[in-house]
């Protein structure tokens, strides 16, 4: 992303990563830690124990008034009516053709209060379009400039967390959030995330931020935690098969076609994006999001070309060696009559055609034991 | 951060050592530092020509893909085949295990071209 005549954002952890001798690189605008110890330990410390991650690149956009809970019904492709005070919701906005404006995560406070957790590099676009589309009688604020965030994933992140909250965590159900207090702190504090582990993300008031860092990082250095960067985000989430705005999503590509179509509601009475989306889903898809394992030596990668023989029927999003597996594996879109699972394509690397073949994602499924907490 | 003495370096960060007509070529420990955890690794094989400047090989590391070029123009005569199926050690051992090529010089004229350890060490401050 280019940021013209912007000076870099830095979050309230910056000098932490520094003090760490992280690697910093610029992210949607933001100065961010991409690796501490190095990707692989870093993924591999979430998947056994814990990983602590600043994500205050977020934004938070609250929408609220006597009329904030048609609004956000009618901007998102979820039902967010389904949703009572202290739950969380994965949903879309979709502009008017279905393309994605953004995939944000909808929190409801009380019917007149919500706050929408939205992608760093679409903070701006997405509070001018929620402004735009929130009609009468609603206040929109973007507070992302108040809130710093952490995110602790893992295994072992509640007891760890516990150790530091006044909130008893068992009580706090996936997709759930409660306020409460972390290292003297007021914070939200919700049992989301986007590593396929148990965990939770902390929103608080951006000066406490770096104590709350701090406190976890102390009370969790028992537990094997690990401070987590930007890649092995990336490696954690793709291992999982969710969608990355700007990779796997964007605004020329519908929800449908991305395999999100559980969380868009097409028996609603209206979202924006409704009609054209109902209209794809009658007439079929012409692409489709899928996972690939590769057979052939190679890693696939963002951009590259997918081939069915000697004719091009797709291209890859994401792609990287999975730490977790030991393979190399990757999501892309093609043709929907080439999409189910055991298809064998080819991906075009370095100008040499690879053997990969289509698998069912997530790449990688918890343990049992792992799996104590249920996805919603 | 080494940067041994008896080696030459490249400003693409591949260091060589020479033995009489045979160079022996691999990345440097800025370049594994840089490129973070090294996964996977292509090199060109056995009775190959390289040609200065030009690439003879591809690194990738979990998140970047970087090309490998080569330092010096030549025949290649051994390639680190162990180190292709475990690139990790470019991070453990980037000066000793992790070589990747021997190569036969063709022009060893070329060898002016390369830095000495400090002009490297230089060069890898100021990029910095």
């Amino acid at each position: 992303m280019i940021v013209a005549n912007k000076k870099i954002k830095l979050t309230p952890l910056n000098q932490i990563h520094k003090d760490l001798n992280a690697k910093l690189i610029s992210f949607a605008g933001w100065e961010m830690p991409v690796q501490y110890t190095g990707v692989i330990d870093e993924h591999l410390a979430v998947r056994k124990s814990a990983g602590l991650f600043d994500v205050s690149h977020m934004g938070e956009i609250e929408v609220s008034g006597p009329k904030a809970t048609d609004a956000v019904q009618d901007m998102t492709t979820n039902d967010a009516s389904k949703l009572k005070d202290g739950h969380v919701q994965y949903t879309l906005l979709c502009y008017p053709d279905g393309g994605v404006v953004d995939d944000v995560l909808l929190y409801k406070f009380s019917n007149t209060k919500y706050m929408f957790c939205v992608n760093a590099a679409n903070t701006e676009k997405d509070y001018i379009w929620i402004k735009e589309h929130v009609g009468h009688n609603v206040a929109v604020r973007n507070l992302s400039d108040f809130f710093g965030q952490i995110a602790i994933q893992g295994p072992l992140s509640q007891p760890i967390l516990q150790n530091a909250c006044n909130l008893d965590l068992s009580l706090i159900r996936y997709y759930h959030f409660k306020e409460g207090n972390i290292a003297d702190a007021n914070a939200i504090i919700s049992r989301t995330g986007y590593t396929g582990e148990d965990g939770f993300e902390i929103y608080a008031p951006w000066d406490k931020t770096a104590n709350i860092w701090h406190e976890l990082m102390e009370r969790g250095s028992k537990f094997g935690i690990k401070p987590v960067g930007l890649g092995a985000r990336d490696t954690l989430r793709l291992e999982m098969g969710f969608p990355l705005y700007g990779n796997e999503l964007n605004d020329a590509t519908t929800p449908l076609e991305a395999g999100i179509d559980r969380f868009v509601k097409l028996n609603k009475r209206y979202f924006i994006g409704i009609d054209a989306l109902k209209k794809q889903a009658q007439m079929g898809i012409n692409k489709r999001i899928v996972g690939f394992e590769m057979i052939g030596a190679g890693i696939p990668r963002s951009h590259y070309k997918i081939f069915d023989k000697a004719r091009l029927v797709g291209e890859i999003t994401s792609g990287t060696l999975s730490p977790s597996l030991g393979k190399a594996i990757g999501m892309g879109y093609v043709k929907t009559e080439l999409s189910s699972v055991g298809t064998k394509l080819d991906i075009e690397i370095r100008k040499k055609n690879i053997t990969a073949r289509i698998v069912k994602v997530p790449f990688y499924t918890r343990t049992v034991a792992q799996a104590a907490v249920n996805p919603s | 951060m080494e940067f041994p003495k008896d080696l030459k370096y490249t400003k693409e960060h591949e260091w060589v050592r020479i033995e009489s007509n045979i160079v022996t070529v691999g990345i440097t420990d800025y370049a594994q530092d840089s490129l973070g955890d090294v996964v996977y690794l292509e090199l060109p094989e056995e009775g190959a020509t390289v040609t200065k400047d030009e690439t003879f090989g591809v690194v990738e590391s979990v998140k970047a893909v970087s090309d490998l070029f080569s330092p010096i123009s030549g025949t290649v005569i051994e390639v680190n085949d162990a180190l292709v199926d475990n690139p990790e050690v470019i991070n453990d051992d980037p000066y000793g295990d992790a070589w990747m090529l021997k190569v036969e010089m063709s022009n060893s004229g070329e060898l002016k071209d390369l830095l000495t350890a400090d002009e490297y060490k230089k060069y890898v401050e100021e990029e910095k």
